[in-house]
């Protein structure tokens, strides 16, 4: 630092720069600030996104929800269906080239299930897990179980990554201080500067898959040498770096610049998430007023999808209603047992808020004013059961402290929340053994702790079977249930596409975002 | 003079002392629980408080006072909250940036004001005065973030002549550093000149009224010589002054220029620790700006021996 | 004789004089005009053709100043409206919520004002007038003095809720040890003054020396303080309000409305320009009424007390 302070008030001779010649970097402006660099800590996207540059797993799903191996390269099931065994591809390494062997998958797995839902209804069933030679693993069951592929195999939050053993091991209350993956991108750590960018090199090591890249499955082949996270955290400010070339993308811009960035001649749209994500309203089902069924369901009938999707989104070929739990256009979509959503009437949310009992308790909304796609949601959700007639305590505060907050258990007004909103992916919600919000195990439950053992059985029995009739019937069951006691409500959909500069070609498309197969002409 | 170079240096400590506890106290006593932000979503309660105790929490605040205050000390701030580095070298990340655009709106600001603020006086009374002043008044009164909105709007999108955002370390050019400082120092400095050429204006007026000028005019000196020689030299203590005292203006604006501009410097940096609840890093990056507010403000002292040979200490 | 000497403010007489120089003064008269005007239009902020500054209106999005046309509250009301100022990205009236926002915007400058007045008073009489608290005191002023006051700002309110109250707080705690320091040394030059010795000397109790002599001599410079305390407390509120920590969206401030209209600038850069020129038309005039009550009041005070 005396070196650089000396030869700036020197005024010293014109220090020349060395670009490194045709060092190719893609710089994006991420979603928010990485601050979590462990992908089994927490489910944000942005630390999942980290994961996916630098850890692979072993499948993948395409980009038309087909469950795909990745570093699997053959599996099988016995005949009872009770043992799967696993072999993984050859040359998988990790970034310190030591090669990737069943243990670490093992223990990957192992650290993951703890953490996940899907993870650990999947080990509910498991027996063992053991290694199987240098490159393999088997996994056996106690009972049949019909989604081991499309768990390890799920997407989003949490991905089952693969570590090495020693990073795996790290107990799951404390984060991994070690980066190594045997990914498609090298994380520089030494160039990383904490709230300013992440950097990312191209890993000569890696050998991908020779099937064209596809959602997270297919060939994760990197086409540049270095990938920049510029953490720009102005949403007009990424806009302006974007139209003069300073950034080539940005990961989630803002639907306020939208129009003024497909205006622009030298930006493209890409739209890298076609099944797009699923808003939506979350009660505390451990206090008062929500803590009353018939409250809940005078807040759903207040909610006005439109009305949502309109303030928060705007531009309209990005946003569409869809009166389900699943998202529309997936195979359990339905209407039943909807009505209160597909219907609001405001004079019927406060009839059924008087018919409750309600006492006037203010309710406490929390507002994540710096997650700009879904900023406005709570100020709407606010304003409408203001009208129905609830007391309402808008607090506003950042992302990470909405996280931190919404898994207490306390009373809202000492630190707790009653309310709040959220958007995920909508693959996330596209299974109701995946889904988040209708998990109703009480205590263990995502954070609202819902407790209804009517819908956990349904879960259970939807688990359990591999008809696809019964299936659909009980995933229409389970949208019933929750909707009558209140898990949440959904709030609609949209698309939070890719903005880019033109020159950059080789997006793939699939259920979440990545940034393989990229090239900058 | 030596004996007041030292007991000032040694008063930080006592202003360090007060500064350290009263950050300390304040983000210790506020609701919000570091140990909840870090533990992410699906943390339980057991686990937070795992974590609530590796972070040394659990003690008395007392002892944290004393463990982390010793550390200070010895030159040790502490381990940031969240990403595993010392905040020291947090710190150190982000301090060139912050420098250079300090040190960019302290140089225009003191290129400009003072010319202004000497021409104004001259002109006392004069249209040229009251037009200076206005602007002046003006200057302190548009809200930072505003012109540098305006400003980007202007030069960067419209003219297209200067970057939109971003810093340059002066190791990757001299033209790229100085390119990105332009605007957020002009941005910033708005402020530092108003001040600056008031009291300037205040000073070198009162200044041309005294006895020693109309020697020196009767004398036949040039005009311009008389008002810069004697006028504006006798002037130097109270302008040095205000450039110390500004430094608390400057410091709120370069929060706020931080963040339009996108530099990453120690104002960006203070925001996102108070949002994370970084404690050591809060206590590391305020008790830096305060150590720097006081040797500044000796600095100030310091000058005057230079300046006003009058004064001994 | 000696009773009548303590009895008498000598100050009064030249006081009332000061006064009346105060109003001939002309950025007194305009800058008080001017304040004046906008604390009126903030209080009659609900009769003069605004709506619901809360009222989300999402079919009338960003729409440009000038537009006419059809309010949709999400309760169903409709009818029709003339937006001069525009709409933000909720729909809502830009013009009413700058009229309404002036409300919390003057109230948090001029409660900071009061606030860190009334406790940079009590701490700077009992510096400057006990002896043995002073250097404790002072060393402990010192010490805020010297924390930057946004950064102090930001951390409380970031810390504690985002409530009018703690920003209010949060603004002021800054500004008194400058307030302090101001106290404390008119106390100080004030204590010497022959007029307090002689009450002492007949025996006048402290409380009735400090509120009658020392306090009434301390009036003028604080005013003057205060109104460049207020400016100084608007335009924080506005940056708080821009870097995030400010009060919640549905409490209109014009640093709430400029900080969602950020978003879009390049765009719609009415969102920030209203509130903007409304921000700094008050502030202008606040330092202007500042500036011409320092030249009026009592110039031989001024260069001692900072900015």
């Amino acid at each position: 630092m005396m070196l650089h302070l000396g030869a700036w008030l020197l005024l010293a001779t014109l220090v020349a720069s060395h670009p490194h010649a045709s060092a190719q970097v893609i710089r994006m402006a991420p979603q928010s600030n990485l601050t979590v660099l462990d992908p089994g800590w927490t489910t944000a996207y942005i630390t999942r996104n980290h994961g996916y540059m630098i850890y692979d797993t072993l499948f993948g799903m395409d980009g038309k929800g087909k469950i795909q191996p990745q570093m699997v390269d053959r599996w099988s099931m016995s005949k009872d269906k009770r043992v799967w065994s696993f072999t993984l591809r050859d040359g998988l390494a990790f970034h310190d080239g030591k090669p990737v062997t069943g243990e670490d998958v093992i223990a990957s797995l192992s650290r993951w299930s703890k953490r996940d839902a899907m993870g650990e209804r999947l080990y509910s069933f498991v027996d063992k897990v053991e290694a199987d030679g240098a490159k393999g693993f088997r996994m056996t069951l106690r009972e049949p179980y019909g989604l081991v592929l499309e768990s390890l195999g799920k997407p989003s939050s949490y991905v089952p990554f693969i570590m090495p053993k020693r990073v795996a091991d790290t107990p799951a209350d404390k984060q991994i201080s070690e980066y190594v993956g045997s990914g498609p991108f090298v994380f520089a750590k030494d160039e990383w500067k904490p709230g300013e960018k992440v950097v990312y090199l191209k890993n000569t090591r890696y050998r991908p898959r020779s099937e064209p890249a596809s959602g997270t499955a297919g060939g994760k082949v990197v086409k540049v040498d270095k990938v920049e996270w510029l953490i720009i955290k102005d949403a007009q400010t990424q806009a302006n770096a974007l139209a003069a070339g300073e950034i080539d993308m940005i990961e989630t811009p803002a639907f306020e610049i939208y129009e003024s960035l497909k205006k622009n001649p030298q930006v493209q749209i890409v739209n890298t998430v076609p099944l797009g994500y699923q808003a939506m309203i979350r009660f505390n089902h451990l206090h008062p007023p929500f803590d009353n069924a018939k409250v809940r369901q005078a807040a759903m009938a207040a909610l006005n999808q439109p009305a949502f999707l309109r303030t928060q989104v705007g531009v309209s070929e990005l946003y569409r209603t869809c009166f389900s739990i699943y998202p529309c256009k997936t195979p359990y979509e339905s209407g039943k047992g909807m009505d209160f959503i597909a219907k609001p009437d405001m004079k019927r949310a406060q009839q059924l808020l008087k018919e409750s009992g309600y006492d006037g308790t203010p309710i406490v909304i929390m507002q994540p004013s710096d997650l700009l796609v879904i900023a406005k949601l709570p100020v709407v959700g606010a304003q409408l059961l203001r009208h129905a007639g609830f007391k309402v305590d808008l607090q506003a505060m950042d992302w990470q402290t909405l996280l931190a907050r919404r898994a207490k258990k306390d009373p809202p007004l000492k630190g707790g929340w009653n309310v709040f909103f959220t958007v995920w992916a909508s693959v996330d919600a596209m299974l109701p053994v995946g889904m988040n919000a209708v998990n109703a195990n009480c205590d263990k439950a995502w954070f609202g702790w819902p407790c209804d053992p009517t819908l956990e059985n349904l879960l259970a029995s939807f688990a359990r079977t591999e008809d696809d009739k019964e299936r659909r019937s009980l995933a229409e069951q389970v949208q019933v249930r929750a909707m009558e006691i209140g898990t949440h409500a959904p709030l609609g959909e949209y698309l939070i596409p890719v903005a880019a500069r033109k020159n950059l070609k080789g997006f793939v498309t699939g259920y979440v975002s990545v940034m393989w197969n990229l090239t900058k002409q | 003079m030596i004996r007041f170079v030292a007991t000032r240096l040694f008063a930080i400590v006592p202003v360090l002392l007060v500064v350290a506890v009263a950050v300390f106290l304040m983000l210790r006593l506020t609701p919000g629980d570091p140990a909840a932000v870090i533990a992410g979503d699906s943390a339980t309660s057991e686990q937070i408080e795992q974590i609530r105790a590796g972070l040394g929490l659990d003690k008395p605040i007392t002892t944290q006072f004393v463990i982390w205050f010793s550390g200070v000390l010895r030159g040790d701030l502490g381990e940031s909250f969240f990403f595993k580095r010392t905040v020291a070298s947090l710190i150190a990340q982000r301090v060139e940036p912050t420098l250079a655009l300090a040190l960019c709106t302290i140089v225009l600001a003191i290129v400009v004001a003072v010319p202004l603020g000497v021409l104004a006086a001259w002109r006392h009374g004069g249209w040229l005065d009251r037009a200076l002043m206005g602007f002046s008044t003006l200057g302190f009164s548009i809200p930072v973030f505003v012109l540098g909105y305006l400003l980007i709007w202007l030069v960067s999108i419209k003219l297209q002549w200067l970057p939109v955002q971003g810093y340059r370390r002066l190791e990757e050019g001299l033209w790229p550093f100085f390119k990105h400082l332009i605007l957020p120092s002009i941005t910033l400095s708005v402020i530092y000149i108003a001040l600056i050429a008031r009291v300037t204006r205040a000073s070198v007026a009162e200044a041309l009224t005294e006895d020693y000028v109309r020697t020196a005019r009767a004398k036949g000196l040039p005009e311009l010589a008389v008002v810069i020689r004697h006028a504006l030299a006798n002037a130097a203590v109270p302008i040095v002054t205000v450039i110390g005292i500004g430094l608390a203006l400057l410091i709120g604006g370069v929060v706020v220029t931080e963040s339009v501009y996108s530099i990453p410097g120690l104002g960006r940096l203070t925001v996102d620790a108070v949002l994370a609840r970084d404690f050591p890093t809060i206590q590391g990056v305020i008790l830096l700006f305060s150590v720097a507010y006081v040797l500044i403000n000796l600095l100030v002292d310091l000058s005057y021996l230079v300046l006003d040979p009058r004064i001994r200490y | 004789m000696s009773v009548s000497v303590a009895e008498a403010p000598p100050a009064l007489t030249p006081r009332r004089a000061a006064w009346g120089k105060v109003w001939r003064n002309n950025a007194v008269r305009l800058g008080g005009v001017l304040l004046f005007t906008l604390i009126l239009i903030s209080i009659l902020a609900p009769w003069l053709g605004t709506i619901d500054p809360a009222g989300i209106d999402p079919e009338n999005r960003d729409l440009l100043p000038g537009t006419s046309g059809n309010v949709m509250t999400l309760t169903g009301e409709n009818f029709a409206h003339h937006f001069w100022m525009g709409t933000d990205s909720y729909g809502r009236d830009i013009y009413s919520r700058v009229l309404y926002g002036g409300r919390v915007s003057l109230l948090v400058g001029i409660c900071v004002a009061i606030l860190s007045l009334v406790v940079g008073i009590g701490i700077g009489l009992a510096a400057g007038y006990f002896r043995w608290l002073d250097a404790v005191l002072m060393r402990v002023m010192d010490g805020l003095m010297a924390i930057p006051g946004i950064l102090l700002a930001i951390a409380l309110v970031a810390l504690w809720q985002a409530s009018l109250l703690t920003v209010i707080v949060a603004i002021a705690v800054p500004e008194v040890p400058r307030v302090t320091r101001l106290v404390r040394a008119l106390v100080l030059s004030i204590r010497e003054e022959l007029y307090v010795e002689a009450a002492v000397s007949v025996g006048t109790s402290t409380l009735k020396l400090l509120w009658r002599h020392v306090l009434p001599n301390t009036v003028a410079p604080l005013i003057v303080q205060g109104t460049y305390i207020c400016a100084s407390a608007i335009l924080v509120e506005a940056i708080l309000s821009f870097l995030g920590v400010g009060l919640p969206t549905d409490v209109p401030t014009w640093g709430n409305v400029m900080a969602e209209g950020r978003l879009h600038f390049n765009t719609f850069p009415h969102n920030v320009l209203f509130p903007g020129v409304f921000l700094a038309v008050t502030v202008l005039a606040v330092n202007m009424l500042g500036d011409g009550l320092r030249d009026t009041l009592d110039p031989r005070f001024n260069k001692r007390g900072d900015k």
